[in-house]
């Protein structure tokens, strides 16, 4: 070897495979403001669309008056309900097996709900007409109490399920109630509760939350009558689906129906189901036959797209007087608002909740989730989540923290002593769920030691004495929260949306100079795919990631995929590619050995060539063998180097971690300042290190703002507050605490790259550590639970009951 | 409404037009224009992604109309790169620091940081943080925001970029 | 997101602006830095048929100091007065209370008129010119005339502005050499309005208070002159229980809105705390600031 070979680490280096902090793909165009998003395409003889939106929570609509709009110049048509009945697309299902308006049909649920879509050939044209049409209501009594849904003098909400008692996850108590879901079992978690030395009980509750990405939700929808074939573009994380969809309500054959996701400027959940503008622009475009964009502001999507959350969970933990915990028993009320909308997989009504048992060895559970209607915006979504898994972490979190108080034990201690255990792994949890690997003491004891957590209590007790004797009027919280996630939705035999399996896929293609392009059934919203899906064929194949092309979004063109949302692109899209690749990776293998003319079962794989065993000099590249394959391949193989992989994933990925916040709280504000945020995540396999401290700097900055003041709330009659940037708690980068990061590797074992995912974790595990933190401080005043979220105000009046 | 005449200078270049008077400036920019690498997050003037550089301040785009620029030099992020066409020190900041995800609050950001680098060559933390508090970031939690706009502080302050810019 | 339409205006002067004031008559609204009135068009609150741009009035904008007084032009931008040195140096509390307000971009362009002449209780610069003691130069058809700060604000959006007149300055007089001052804002984040405001301005002589001026923000539908609170402080040394009678009549005063900032009477609370902060740190010699 001289000077100008390339030594093994060097050619690693090249390829910037898994593993490497490669810079992202994406940022060359975003840097220079040359991203492609819905609203910066302009198409000729677009029109755009704009709602007209109810003033009223409940209420029934005595008369729409669009004479006005219509004679505005500039309006080509207001459609109302009456004008979509026809076409059956005045209503339509939703992910979760119910029902929704698409405009209001008779009656309003919701404020903010759609009522009419005016159709003008100019934005602000489109904004003067919806002002000028007139709404006549009456108004109905709201119903806006989750806990009194099921009165039985509530109002009845949902007139078009009159005497239905059977809904899609079986049967309904009564006119508000959705459904029931139950888990577990519950006579032996009954028995040890009923012989428990030490049990707490208290009503957790996770308030309504909305994702809010920065670019709200939007589409253009373009008909061509001619060639009858529908184009949509449109912020859609799950673009395959949306053509699903797309065929069976509108009649067009999927065929003729081209989707396609450009960039999104985040998704979050928010932009995974099927909102009442992306079909009403469908119907316009088809009607004027232009093409028609809708794009909503935010008050429009704060209040009206799908919220998150908005779970009541009673929760109790049995356990021994020397901290064993023995059952965990929770009900769960879930407000739905008006439409079941929740984006869940079809089977589970109430998502992963039953992930509840967390971290934990419980030998027994048992869990019942009730979900009703209410006159809120429909939902929900999985903000940052996978599907109900942030509530169920918090649930136990915070369980695991009142216990921990109730028992006189420190929290991370009490978690220690519950954690299953490495060797326990695959664990069969209490509530169904078999946890692929993780080794949760090691994780938690790093943590520990990494903030000098004894030294954090030490110094928390020294200042709860010092503000006893009046010296200060701050109290610091020390918030531990130790999670466990489930995502990767998932395989077939459990996990559909809409009867279509949870698999994912990814198809390779070669081209001769050993450059390639790649397609997968996902959609970035900002996670890198472009990115790190290169890095994984890169380690794979051995054609360096800046040389392939990652490809996602348009229907057309990507392999089915179920979109990205959950955190299922790595653990999916990812084992996806990596079976593609390998694929194209043993068709490349026999070509060199042809070429070499060896035997395939000679020649070894050596990071970006093939050699021939105890030959090392005697190699083809894979651009020498890329080459080949369009020339001299084998006889009896075809010319050309491309796979596709549809992937079933056998068992969902459980990422986990452990977070540590510690907070300084003035008692007199009530305001809560965070003074260190530690983040430990195990993820399995890292992709790219760069990337995953991004995501979680991002998740955590999530997790921060639904803990510390994000809400979308009602009035007593039903008005939505919060619901514009004045109020809704977004943190800037003077409020959003710093963030340190670590990790451990505990490798998926069924997943072909040992990935876990990564992207939702640390708001899962982050909104438990902060309350816990602001939880903590009061504790040696005698604090059991202080709702979330935790607004300055919310936290005085805590700090005043408990006479601080 | 009737429309009006404008006229102002966008990234070096006259651009003279009819507009109403309720066109908003970043609707004049995005679409009057067709540069679409500013953009609308909110309408009540929180999330900064509309901001520009106009006459040599961080302006909020979607709370001016393009009336009030008349005669203006209205800086946007696709006049960022250098006049050489290599990127600002910011762009490469961004892409070197990890300093977006989605990319929407991107353009904003950066020409918001211009400006801050303007006025403060060296911030510390805390001043970037200050700085840059009228610009909303949903997915990178701002910390490595604050990593690309030092970075690009260092790259520009380097004595021969200082040099250069004598 | 799209304001009603309007017709467009841009006097060079502000008799011109008067007069087209007077022309068209309330539906037409003076323009100044718009981040008050923009924002309420977009979402159709405000729907003015015209609006009368000052930004071409160059005389309405720049800091210029008398014998005994600032006087600030109407469109002078919060950015212009934290640039400004030399009003740093003989009212520091301005650059203290603009550097709490809004956000940088906002600041650029959000003017000293506009934050004292809209009404809106959310507003910091109103509670601050009552502390100092200004006045607002005010022009119309009928003339011209000054209105003191203490005397100008009856209710939510509610001045003694009369139809077609105008803010074009504001007049400060000089607080004396030495003065103890603060600016108090507690807010949810960067950019809101106060949850609670409180300002002082304030002279010690011998370890006692010769002079004292207490304003609050957003704890009422207009700012508040705690006149009580000051009256009871002058004269003493700042004692504790001195404190809490001032605090507790200044608390007396309030009557804030419940809103996603806190209910009422966490607000009137946190007015307390923020004058108890406040007072500390006007009180803290001026050397350590």
């Amino acid at each position: 070897m001289n000077d100008m070979t390339p030594t093994p680490e060097q050619r690693v280096e090249k390829l910037q495979g898994m593993g490497c902090r490669r810079k992202r793909v994406e940022d060359v165009r975003f840097t220079q403001g040359r991203g492609n998003y819905v609203d910066d395409m302009k198409l000729p003889g677009m029109l755009y669309g704009d709602f007209v939106r109810s003033s009223y929570a409940h209420a029934r609509i005595k008369n729409i008056d669009a004479s006005k709009a219509k004679a505005l110049p500039g309006v080509i048509a207001v459609l109302t309900a009456a004008d979509l009945a026809p076409l059956k697309l005045h209503w339509m299902p939703t992910l979760a097996g119910d029902v929704q308006m698409v405009l209001a049909d008779g009656k309003v649920l919701f404020q903010n709900q759609e009522i009419a879509f005016v159709v003008a050939n100019d934005r602000a044209v489109a904004a003067d007409a919806a002002e000028l049409v007139e709404v006549e209501y009456e108004e109905l009594p709201p119903l806006v109490d989750p806990f009194k849904a099921m009165d039985p003098d509530a109002p009845v909400l949902r007139e078009d399920l009159a005497g239905k008692t059977t809904g899609a996850h079986g049967a309904r108590k009564h006119h508000n109630h959705i459904f029931e879901w139950e888990v577990g079992d519950r006579e032996a978690t009954d028995l040890a509760f009923r012989d428990a030395e030490v049990s707490i009980k208290e009503l957790i509750s996770y308030q309504r939350v909305h994702p809010s990405p920065l670019e709200t939700c939007q589409c253009i929808a373009s008909f061509d009558k001619v060639k009858g074939e529908l184009t949509l573009w449109g912020t859609f994380q799950a673009p395959h689906v949306v053509r699903t969809v797309a065929a069976i309500l509108s009649g067009i054959p999927e065929h003729k129906i081209h989707v396609i996701s450009p960039d999104i400027g985040g998704g979050f959940g928010n932009k995974v189901g099927v909102y009442p503008g992306y079909v009403c622009s469908v119907v316009a475009s088809i009607v004027t036959g232009k093409p028609v964009k809708w794009v909503e502001d935010r008050i429009e999507n704060l209040s009206a797209t799908s919220f998150a959350r908005d779970y009541h969970m009673t929760t109790e933990i049995a356990a021994t007087k020397a901290g064993k915990v023995t059952a965990l028993r929770v009900h769960a009320l879930a407000d739905h608002g008006a439409f079941d909308a929740c984006a869940d997989p079809s089977k589970w009504p109430a998502g992963f909740f039953n992930i509840v048992t967390g971290s934990y060895d419980f030998p027994t559970a048992h869990c019942v989730v009730d979900g009703v209607y209410t006159n809120k915006a429909p939902g929900g979504v999985a903000y940052r989540c996978s599907f109900r898994v942030t509530e169920a972490a918090y649930c136990i979190e915070r369980g695991m923290d009142i216990l921990a108080a109730k028992l006189g034990m420190d929290p991370a201690e009490l978690r220690l002593k519950n954690f299953v255990r490495r060797e326990q792994f695959p664990y069969q949890s209490a509530l169904g769920w078999e946890y692929d690997s993780g080794d949760y003491d090691t994780a938690m004891r790093q943590a520990m030691e990494k903030t000098g957590y004894t030294a954090l209590r030490a110094e928390q007790k020294a200042k709860q004495d010092a503000f006893r004797r009046g010296e200060t009027r701050e109290l610091m919280g020390i918030g531990v929260s130790f999670f466990t996630e489930i995502v990767g939705a998932g395989p077939s035999k459990n996990c559909d949306i809409l009867g279509i399996a949870m698999f994912d896929s990814c198809e390779i293609r070669i081209h001769p100079t050993g450059a390639a392009i790649t397609r997968m059934g996902t959609k970035s919203q900002g996670q890198g795919h472009e990115t790190t899906y290169a890095q994984i064929i890169a380690t794979e194949i051995g054609i360096p990631a800046d040389d392939i092309m990652v490809e996602e979004g348009n229907t057309d063109t990507a392999p089915y995929g179920l979109g990205t949302y959950g955190s299922r692109s790595t653990p999916v899209a990812g084992a996806a590619i990596a079976t593609a690749a390998r694929k194209v990776k043993a068709k490349a293998q026999m070509i060199a050995a042809y070429m070499m003319e060896v035997h395939h079962d000679d020649v070894e794989f050596d990071i970006d060539r093939f050699r021939v065993k105890g030959l090392p000099e005697k190699f083809k590249t894979m651009k020498e063998i890329a080459w080949a394959a369009y020339n001299s391949v084998p006889p009896g193989l075809e010319p050309g180097l491309e796979a596709v992989s549809y992937y079933d994933p056998p068992n969902m990925t459980y990422p986990f971690g452990a977070y540590i916040c510690v907070m300084d709280i003035d008692v007199d504000t009530g305001v809560a300042k965070t003074r260190r945020f530690y983040a430990l995540d195990d993820c399995g396999t890292r992709i790219n290190p760069l990337i995953i401290e991004g995501q979680v700097h991002g998740g955590l900055t999530e997790a921060f703002a639904i803990a510390m003041g994000q809400e979308i709330a009602y009035d007593e009659i039903g008005n939505v507050k919060g619901a514009s940037f004045m109020d809704y708690f977004l943190p800037t980068a003077v409020e959003t605490p710093r963030w340190e990061t670590d990790f451990t590797v505990t490798p998926s074992p069924h997943h072909p790259i040992g990935a876990k995912g990564v992207g939702e974790s640390p708001n899962v595990g982050g909104v438990p550590a902060f309350s816990n933190a602001v939880n903590d401080a009061f504790a040696f005043l005698g604090n059991t639970h202080i709702q979330m979220p935790h607004d300055a105000w919310r936290v005085w009046q805590a700090a005043r009951r408990l006479g601080a | 409404m009737a429309k009006t005449h404008v006229t102002m200078t966008v990234n070096g270049q006259s651009a003279e037009e009819l507009v109403e008077p309720r066109t908003l400036l970043v609707h004049f920019l995005r679409e009057t224009l067709g540069l679409t690498g500013t953009h609308i997050g909110c309408e009540t003037s929180h999330c900064g992604a509309c901001t520009v550089d106009f006459n040599g301040e961080s302006v909020k785009s979607c709370t001016m109309f393009a009336v009030q620029a008349e005669g203006a030099q209205v800086l946007t992020i696709e006049g960022m790169a250098n006049p050489d066409g290599t990127l600002h020190a910011l762009q490469e900041g961004f892409r070197e620091m990890h300093g977006l995800q989605c990319g929407f609050c991107t353009p904003g950001m950066i020409v918001r940081a211009y400006r801050l680098l303007q006025e403060i060559p060296n911030p510390t933390d805390d001043e970037i943080r200050m700085g840059i508090s009228g610009n909303l970031c949903r997915c990178t939690g701002y910390q490595n925001i604050v990593a690309a706009i030092q970075f690009a502080a260092a790259r520009l302050n380097t004595p021969a970029q200082q040099e250069q810019a004598a | 997101m799209i304001p009603a339409a309007f017709a467009y205006h841009r006097p060079t002067s502000v008799s011109a602006a008067i007069a087209l004031l007077a022309d068209l008559g309330e539906d037409a609204r003076p323009l100044a830095g718009g981040h008050s009135l923009i924002p309420m068009m977009k979402l159709r609150l405000a729907v003015p048929q015209a609006l009368i741009d000052l930004a071409g009035i160059a005389e309405l904008r720049g800091i210029r100091r008398d014998a005994d007084a600032v006087v600030i032009g109407a469109t002078t931008t919060m950015a212009d007065l934290i640039a400004s040195d030399e009003l740093a140096s003989i009212i520091p509390i301005i650059r203290e209370t603009a550097l709490v307000i809004a956000d940088p971009q906002v600041r650029a362009r959000g003017t000293i008129g506009g934050n004292v002449a809209n009404g809106d209780p959310g507003n910091d610069m109103p509670a601050l010119m009552q502390c100092l003691g200004a006045s607002y130069l005010i022009a119309g058809s009928a003339g011209s005339r000054e209105v003191a700060a203490r005397a100008f604000y009856q209710g939510t959006y509610l001045t003694s502005l009369r139809p077609g007149e105008v803010v074009t300055g504001v007049r400060i007089p000089l607080p004396p050499a030495g003065h103890g001052w603060a600016y108090e804002k507690l807010k949810r984040k960067v950019g809101d309005y106060a949850t609670a405001a409180a300002g002082v301005v304030m002279a010690m002589q011998n370890g006692r208070v010769a002079q004292i001026a207490i304003g609050l923000t957003n704890v009422g539908d207009t700012p508040l002159f705690a006149e009580a609170a000051g009256t009871i402080l002058t004269g003493s040394s700042l004692d504790a229980t001195t404190v809490d009678r001032a605090v507790a009549a200044a608390e007396a005063i309030t009557a804030p809105a419940s809103d996603g900032r806190g209910p009422a009477e966490y607000r009137t609370k946190m007015a307390g705390v923020m004058l108890r902060r406040a007072l500390a740190r006007a009180a803290s010699p001026a050397a350590a600031r």
